[in-house]
């Protein structure tokens, strides 16, 4: 149906997070019926990120620059440091714009199933730079599952000898959320945390 | 084919973009695993966690294929342990004895509901102890089960005080303390059914069933990760007093 050419870029956008073949090729033909318009900016930004996207010796975050722009901001509070497990969640973090420390990415969480330890974690790096950066505070901001919190735990444990403040995020009712709609865990640990009005 | 029962969700791994993995111990399957779709969006991310009961329905076309799943939410004891690194642990441990220790699809009503009281004691004092009964349980269930009704060496039931590693037969004070290095301690609290114990005698019950465990039901050196840092953390507590 399809050159070779054309059948290879489907199969790759197909490999997309969030495209099947269906909308791989309704993307293919997009780029190719807008070749100037869209194809062409698409392969120069690509190639940019390619070319100078790395990853942060410091944090684990990705940027243009090594360190990356947050690591050496200098308004940014470098003895707060926060934890998360993927840029991803960095993204949402610096999305809500209400945090002014620094981060670390762990590039995951521990899982036995998924065979991930310590060692293929982030985390040696992170006790080194609490320790040399003589950073103050560090706010765990894994994920709320088992493997997240067993994470946090296992980070707050390596810390303990450091002196370091280590908090976590709270759990319990999201803004806009609705109690009937909330599951039995989520009311629990709001109501955990209740603070007085 | 098809079927309903009650499971403790032991491990959800993601599947492709929208799907999950889930093993399961159910009451009357054993474990079992099956494809939940939808498993990492909003609604079912929270109930797909291990350690929560839920009421699943397995569906298949043949009995030997992976199998869809759907999961009703019945009780967890998750969001009661994230804030408490031991507790969690302990859930993390279980459920990862009971992926690695039990066969898939042979019933082992024993273990389940064994598994069941473990979850409902994590929000109570008693967990330690009922961890450790659970393990022996499991090891009986499995075949492996320790002898601890009278000594080996005397066939007295007075001051029993170690376990042979050999036999998992229980050995007195008396008989034992010539190869007290040998042997493996006996937990008081394992004789005696009491309820609460220190972290030191936990520790032993731990070490016990672990060197059974890994004698007989994991391969060796494959102890599941999450329960040497179960094993880890009660010992620092033992050694912290």
């Amino acid at each position: 149906m399809a050159g070779g050419e054309i059948e290879r870029l489907i199969q790759l956008l197909a490999k997309l997070p969030g495209l099947g073949p269906r909308s791989a090729r309704r993307a293919a033909l997009y780029l190719l019926k807008r070749q100037e318009a869209a194809l062409v900016p698409l392969l120069r930004a690509m190639g940019d990120a390619a070319a100078h996207v790395r990853t942060c010796s410091v944090c684990g975050n990705l940027d243009t620059a090594d360190p990356c722009s947050i690591c050496s901001d200098g308004k940014r509070d470098a003895t707060l440091v926060c934890v998360v497990e993927d840029v991803a969640d960095l993204w949402a973090m610096e999305r809500a714009g209400v945090f002014r420390g620094r981060y670390h990415v762990l590039g995951g969480v521990l899982s036995a199933l998924d065979g991930v330890g310590p060692e293929d974690l982030a985390i040696p790096a992170l006790v080194r730079r609490v320790v040399e950066q003589e950073v103050k505070e560090v706010v765990l901001a894994t994920g709320v599952t088992v493997d997240g919190q067993t994470t946090a735990h296992y980070i707050a444990d390596r810390l303990a000898g450091t002196g370091v403040a280590v908090s976590g995020l709270a759990h319990g009712v999201p803004v806009g959320g609705e109690l009937d709609y909330l599951d039995d865990g989520t009311i629990a640990a709001a109501l955990r945390a209740r603070h007085p009005l | 084919m098809d079927w309903t029962d009650d499971g403790i969700i032991l491990s959800a791994r993601r599947h492709g973009e929208t799907s999950v993995i889930v093993s399961l111990l159910t009451r009357e399957h054993g474990r079992c695993a099956g494809l939940v779709r939808g498993g990492t969006g909003r609604r079912q991310r929270g109930v797909l966690q291990a350690g929560t009961l839920v009421r699943a329905t397995w569906r298949a076309r043949l009995a030997e294929h992976l199998g869809n799943l759907s999961c009703e939410p019945i009780s967890s004891a998750v969001a009661g342990v994230l804030g408490d690194s031991m507790r969690l642990a302990a859930l993390s441990a279980a459920c990862a004895v009971a992926e690695a220790a039990l066969p898939e699809r042979e019933p082992y009503p024993g273990a389940f509901e064994g598994l069941c009281i473990l979850m409902d004691s994590l929000a109570g004092e008693a967990w330690p102890t009922v961890f450790v009964k659970w393990e022996l349980g499991l090891l009986a269930e499995l075949g492996y089960g320790l002898d601890l009704s009278c000594c080996a060496a005397t066939g007295r039931n007075d001051q029993l005080a170690y376990v042979s590693p050999k036999t998992g037969r229980a050995v007195s004070l008396s008989a034992g303390e010539p190869y007290r290095n040998l042997l493996l301690r006996l937990p008081e609290f394992l004789i005696l059914g009491d309820v609460l114990a220190s972290p030191a005698e936990v520790f032993d019950g731990l070490a016990l069933t672990g060197y059974f465990l890994t004698r007989h039901v994991f391969a060796a050196g494959s102890v599941p990760p999450a329960r040497a840092r179960l094993f880890d953390r009660m010992r620092a507590a033992a050694e912290a007093g």
